[in-house]
């Protein structure tokens, strides 16, 4: 009996036995939770690859090859720690299965020398997965006791990382689809609106809509074709866990699609992702072909009358796009610019049929919610945000990787507990939430539990998740002038406030940011008149703009000004940045005790700002110095100094 | 079916189903508008008809939005009146500011919007967009610079014209407007129609002019100037002057063309007789030997681009009749020339045209004779009447006079040549005589003089049974012609006009963004040829004396020299 | 062999207009950027105006219009880059092949084009030399990245 017939038969058939012995013990093996050779596992998501994960397979192969050892080699996806990447996990049989981080190729070696000889190394080892069956490690941690695990509740990353999200028969061994088929057998289209409904989630992709109210509205909707679209246009700087579901999990995002799509009553579904995700989008495709063979796409899915084909959009790369209409634009082959709304999709979507779109991470909560009922869901999270969230840290964090906690859990924690608190032993600065429309929040406001309204109350949004530290050489102003460097860049161009506003917002922090030499007194009047208009700028761009991109577009400036106002003055009136990471602003003097007026520095000036003879001590003529502290690089004697 | 909201504390009556903007416009409430366009779905980009309602976070677009029970509207708060004021603001922070040496200045919606909203001080200063003008159409000139990306020109030129010349070129602020790979626009699709320079609100799009060359031209001693006007002209001027829409000044105009230096003043109305009479007796032929039918007409210089371009198949279908501007044009050069003495090479002839695809036709190989060009110079309404403006005359003050001989009367079938349908029922009074021999009695033809975009209408002339098409609005030919190419064949004749209305909905004509005045312009052409005494092209005096003197008869060797053209097949951009 | 464009074209059903963004996306995968004469056969092929797929073509980031160079570098401007001085990077690399971000140099050679975010924030700052990472670069690294480009066949 082949894999499919045994699968198809004897687990996915309307009165299969799943207690049967011989299947649980066929499922534990496709599981590999028994194994009868070793099984190493390699992170090989684009994180890992990033790392260098492809060198460190192939040291692996040679390896194994040179020793004339038989083993299985699985590619699993991220499970999280992407600065601990290229992790290499090895199963022996009866072991259990031990976790190593960073393992460039020179390490694949000695690693694998101790582990085949039985000895724990020394080095690089992250932890054990525990298992009853399994002889565990001496003197190893249990993977689920590192605090960066034990803190977390992984609901859509359960499985990334650890199993193998090339199989769809792993998938199914641990489970999969007998969600959906339970759906389409046993439940009404309202019946699981309702159910999503009473779980209490909602979009995970930065609005906070009640997903099941969402799905009411486009299940109730007449019409003879409606659709439901995958929003992973994930393109937020600093946002990765989209990626990281479907790389690491990709059947999980499909059952939860095929689920949504059943509810509503679409018969077709679209997966929008981002061209540049190549392995995302190989890895759908893959797992879109499979499920064809086995039976979940196509027509009369399982004898049940169900239909549902599933198509794969790359998207050509448009942040504005992550925009419900703008996406919807995008798939008929239009400028990805926003539509007036209302017509809300739900009621007039892609191709003026209803459509619901939601993104990935509330996609992939579904075949939980479904499994385990709403209730198991709900009990999760706190206030109105139930569930889970995702979280892409990044930046000055000690760990960058993705954690994903209860809602309500204190920022704090996730940056302290979790990501290891900040690197090089720096001051904790701000944290940036929400990518280029959220919010950067200080010190004071770590205890803040992370959930909708919770950070609405404080000008902040939970966004899609990125969360990107920083530490005091941050300058926030310079933080400020990015994201807006990077909205004006993205925005559509349909409107006025976004297009012209964010760019007129950006150039007036550039002029904050730079000190123009010889800036007339006029100009000086420009400069100050335009920082006199950044509030009100702000408040008609979010006012009047078409679409979410504008409307949160001056969150970052209005977020950075509120919580930094203190930084900002010092650039406006001071023209100075603490952080020096503003270059212009940067101010320097020559310590007389150590120059030795060996006239580099004076030659190197390109603004012809310092001044003295030869064996003398130097001087800076502030007026002419444009920062640009090539003096400083190239002084040997440490006389050049920053004020 | 009708509920109340409430606006600015008053309670107004709302219809189910429409916009907000819908709703407040009733009530006469206004709001301005930039990107809007009537008849068309709306847009939402510019954000001018924001209103503040109640229990919303936001601005709410007037034009999309539509009106719900639970209305609470404010219309011009001070939190929406700031909005405006600042897109406004930001819109002229990214503009050009040299409204003094703008064809718009004082005509411009972006002034208006400052001036309304009291812009008095520059509060956003930044970088500007730096574009070049593209100068390569015959007819068009883009400034890309002044355009304040509402979209309007690709709006008319994509969903009414249906030529999509123009698209957004770009993302975010490097948006522009642009034909495909921002190349010239002669090498666009675009065919010149003018409907985008209509629907601009600032100088982004204008017509190409030449006043340089015309002033040399009218205080040259040498050179004999020599002016014709299209037959819509005497209904459209007036408004440039703030007179009634549809004001027929045609004595005025002629005298005020002569205060201008013209030697010559001729109305057009005559070559479109003579057209008229030429077309009849050709399509009398062609009905004969049952050749090259349907016929299509051929006096809209941007449809025949159109079927240069996208029908080449269709041109032995068109009448080769040259346009009534190039028929006079070509008369003047060797008709009126030899016979008043002058070398027709001292003559400047120019032409004033409610269209700027006139331009574009002057300019035609096929529009010169023997290195003589039919027309010099194609002025629009527009340029004509600053023309007069700029020369210090006073049309109020100025005394009717005729135009000049030898052309100097006119039938007001000619003058019908202004409206769409305008041109068949002059055709089918002169067609009943060239066949029966008779005058017709039915001259008024009702099912020709709806605004639809789309006219037939079928008679029955001597032995034969004649189908009539009018087209109007360039993107209404496509299904004609779809239906003609599936083999329908009771059309023989068929009138296209690629603006709305005909040639008074032209390029070229005054332009007043908030009023239609296209219709009071076709009723006040109707009018006058109810009172006309003469309503037959072919009965026209002048004409006549032109035949015996000059042409002999219609489709003659001479005629067919000076009076008729060629048609090539011509690769653009589609 | 490469494909040509018409093969590429008739996999897409004509006058559909779905169909665009693919058929362009897969005509750049093959010659690396869009040209005039497949513009205007897409146009043809999807019944579109080429005013049109050019102003859509012109809206994505990922379409270009000119030859890609042998080495195409893409520099990472996310935001965890950024922090980590991705700017800085940017200029280094502009200045030492002597053009601006989006440009291709004049022997062909090189091609820069900055990017919002590649996803390797965990390895800051990130360029991206015709697919391969190099991570945690700094500035010195520019000139010895490149140099090892200019001398390769």
């Amino acid at each position: 009996m082949d894999e499919k017939q045994f699968f198809t038969e004897k687990v996915l058939a309307a009165k299969a036995d799943l207690s049967q012995k011989e299947i649980v013990d066929y499922l534990a093996l496709i599981r590999h939770e028994t194994v009868t050779r070793p099984v190493v596992y390699i992170g090989s998501g684009t994180c890992g690859k990033v790392a260098g994960a492809d060198d460190t397979l192939a040291a692996i192969n040679r390896y194994l090859y040179e020793k004339n050892i038989q083993a299985e080699i699985v590619q699993v996806g991220c499970i999280g720690l992407c600065t601990y990447e290229p992790i290499v996990d090895i199963q022996l049989p009866g072991k259990a299965r031990i976790s190593f981080h960073n393992i460039t190729h020179e390490l694949v070696e000695p690693i694998f020398d101790d582990i085949f000889n039985s000895e724990v190394p020394d080095d690089h080892v992250l932890g054990q997965f525990e298992n009853k069956r399994h002889n565990r490690w001496e003197n190893v941690a249990n993977i689920s006791e590192l605090p960066f695990f034990k803190y977390q509740h992984r609901i859509v990353l359960a499985n990334c990382g650890i199993s193998n999200p090339d199989s769809i028969t792993d998938y199914l061994a641990r489970g999969g689809y007998q969600t959906y088929l339970k759906c389409i057998r046993n439940y009404t289209g309202e019946k699981i609106c309702e159910i999503v409904s009473q779980s209490g989630l909602r979009g995970r992709g930065g609005g906070g809509y009640h997903t099941g109210e969402k799905w009411e509205m486009a299940h109730n909707a007449v019409s003879d074709q409606k659709y439901l679209i995958c929003n992973a246009a994930e393109s937020d700087p600093g946002a990765f866990m989209d990626r990281a579901v479907i790389e690491g999990d990709p059947y999980l995002l499909l059952e939860g699609i095929a689920i949504a799509a059943y509810a509503i009553g679409a018969t077709k579904a679209y997966i929008y992702v981002m061209d540049e995700y190549s392995q995302a989008y190989f890895m759908l495709n893959q797992a879109i072909n499979q499920l064809k063979e086995y039976g979940f796409l196509g027509y009369n899915i399982f004898d049940s009358g169900t239909d549902l084909k599933i198509m794969l959009v790359r998207g050509p790369g448009a942040f504005v796009c992550g925009e419900e209409t703008a996406l919807i634009n995008s798939i008929e082959g239009k400028r990805g610019m926003p539509r007036p709304k209302p017509p809300y999709p739900a009621i007039e979507g892609l191709f003026g049929k209803p459509t619901v779109i939601n993104n990935v991470e509330t996609l992939a909560n579904i075949p939980f919610i479904l499994r385990y009922g709403p209730l198991q869901f709900n009990e999760i999270g706190f206030a109105e945000a139930r569930g889970t969230k995702v979280f892409a840290i990044s930046g000055k964090a000690m760990i960058t990787g993705l954690v994903e906690v209860p809602m309500g859990t204190k920022i704090g924690d996730i940056i302290y507990k979790i990501a290891g608190g900040i690197k090089d032993g720096k001051e904790f600065k701000a944290v940036q939430i929400g990518g280029p429309s959220g919010s950067c929040l200080p010190a004071s406001q770590l205890d803040l539990p992370v959930g909708y309204e919770s950070l609405w109350e404080k000008g902040a949004i939970i966004g899609s998740g990125g969360m990107i530290v920083m530490d005091e050489d941050t300058c926030m102003v310079d933080i400020a002038k990015f994201f807006m460097n990077f909205l004006q860049k993205e925005s559509c161009g349909k409107c006025i406030p976004c297009r012209e506003g964010t760019r007129r917002i950006h150039e007036i922090l550039e002029n904050i940011t730079r000190r123009p030499t010889g800036e007339s007194g006029y100009e000086v009047l420009e400069r100050f008149k335009g920082i006199m208009q950044l509030a009100d700028l702000s408040e008609v761009i979010r006012d009047t703009s078409l679409c979410g991109l504008g409307q949160t577009a001056p969150n970052p400036l209005l977020s950075a000004m509120k919580w930094f106002r203190e930084e900002f003055e010092e650039h406006v009136f001071d023209r100075k940045c603490r952080a020096g990471v503003c270059k212009e602003l940067r101010l320097f003097y020559i310590d007389v005790d150590h120059c030795i007026g060996c006239v580099a520095c004076l030659r190197k000036c390109p603004s012809n700002a310092i001044v003295g003879q030869p064996r003398q001590p130097h001087f800076i003529i502030e007026e002419k110095c444009i920062g640009c502290g090539i003096c400083f690089d190239v002084c040997k004697f440490v006389a050049v100094k920053l004020r | 079916m009708l509920f109340d909201i409430e606006v600015n504390g008053k309670t107004i009556k709302a219809r189910r189903g429409d916009t907000l903007l819908m709703a407040l416009e009733r009530n006469g409430i206004k709001v301005p508008t930039l990107c809007h366009m009537k008849d068309l779905l709306p847009s939402g980009a510019c954000r001018m008809c924001v209103v503040e309602v109640e229990g919303r976070q936001g601005l709410i677009p007037a034009c999309s939005h539509p009106v719900e029970e639970w209305m609470r509207v404010r219309t011009h708060s001070p939190r929406v009146v700031k909005a405006r004021k600042t897109n406004t603001e930001l819109l002229l922070s990214n503009h050009h500011d040299d409204c003094l040496y703008c064809e718009r200045n004082g005509n411009c919606e972006l002034q208006k919007f400052a001036e309304d909203l009291n812009v008095r001080e520059r509060r956003f200063y930044g970088k500007k967009n730096k574009y070049k003008t593209d100068p390569s159409s015959a007819s068009l000139l883009r400034d890309p610079a002044k355009c304040i990306l509402c979209g309007r020109c690709i709006r008319v030129c994509e969903e009414i014209q249906k030529i999509t010349a123009l698209d957004f070129i770009g993302r975010g602020n490097k948006v522009q407007v642009g034909p495909a790979f921002n190349k010239g626009m002669n090498l666009s699709s675009c065919i010149n129609c003018g409907q985008c320079v209509m629907v601009c609100p600032t100088g982004a799009l204008a017509e190409k002019q030449y006043p340089a060359k015309l002033q040399d031209a009218l205080h040259n001693p040498t050179v004999k100037t020599v002016i014709q006007c299209s037959p819509t002209l005497s209904v459209t001027l007036a408004e440039e002057f703030g007179l009634r829409p549809g004001k027929d000044i045609e004595g005025v105009m002629y005298a005020a063309l002569r205060k201008l230096g013209f030697d010559f003043v001729f109305d057009t109305s005559f070559s479109a007789d003579l057209l008229i009479t030429e077309q009849a007796t050709e399509f009398y032929n062609r009905l004969k030997s049952g050749t090259a039918l349907p016929m299509f007409s051929s006096c809209c210089p941007a449809w025949i681009k159109y079927a240069e371009q996208t029908h080449p198949n269709l041109l032995a279908n068109i009448s080769a009749c040259k346009s009534p501007q190039q028929m006079l044009g070509a008369l003047i050069s060797n008709h009126l020339a030899p016979g008043a003495g002058i070398k027709a090479d001292d003559i400047y002839s120019v032409s004033a045209m409610p269209c700027i695809a006139k331009k574009f036709e002057s300019q035609r190989e096929e529009m010169t004779h023997k290195g003589i060009t039919d027309v010099d110079l194609v002025l629009t309404t527009r340029e004509l009447a600053r023309l007069i403006r700029l020369n210090g005359i006073d049309i109020q003050q100025v005394e009717p006079e005729l135009s000049d001989q030898p052309y100097q009367s006119r039938s007001s079938a000619g003058k019908m040549l202004a409206v769409s349908g305008g041109l068949t029922e002059a055709f089918i009074r002169t067609l009943h005589f060239v066949i029966t021999g008779k005058e017709t009695s039915d001259l008024k033809i009702q099912e020709l003089r709806s605004t639809k975009g789309r006219k037939e209408y079928f008679v029955k002339i001597g032995e034969y049974k004649l189908g009539f098409a009018v087209v109007n609005g360039i993107g209404n030919i496509e299904p004609l012609v779809a239906e003609i190419k599936k083999g329908r064949t009771d059309i023989h004749y068929i009138e296209v006009m690629a603006c709305e209305g005909g040639c008074v909905g032209g390029g070229g004509q005054p332009i007043h963004p908030e009023n239609d005045n296209v219709k009071a312009r076709a009723k006040s052409i109707y009018e006058l040829d109810e009172k006309e005494s003469n309503r037959f092209a072919h009965q026209n005096a002048s004409l006549q004396d032109v035949y015996r003197a000059f042409l002999k008869q219609p489709g003659s060797d001479i005629s067919l020299t000076h009076l008729y053209t060629t048609y090539e097949e011509r690769e653009v951009m589609k | 062999m490469q494909a040509t464009l018409d093969e590429i074209i008739s996999r897409y059903k004509a006058g559909s207009r779905e169909a665009l963004l693919p058929l362009l996306q897969d005509i750049q995968i093959e010659y690396g950027y869009l040209n005039e004469e497949a513009i205007l056969k897409v146009g043809q092929h999807i019944k579109l105006p080429s005013s049109k797929v050019y102003g859509i073509a012109t809206f994505y980031d990922q379409f270009r219009f000119v030859q890609k160079g042998r080495f195409h570098i893409k520099v990472c401007r996310g935001t965890s880059c950024h922090m980590h001085g991705s700017s800085g990077i940017l200029r280094e690399v502009e200045r030492v092949l002597n053009i601006k971000e989006g440009n291709t140099t004049r022997d062909g050679r090189f091609s820069l084009e900055a990017v919002s975010c590649m996803g390797a924030c965990g390895s800051a700052p990130v360029i991206n030399v015709n697919g391969e990472f190099k991570t945690a670069i700094s500035i010195p690294d520019i000139a010895l990245i490149i140099d090892h480009y200019k001398n390769t066949i």
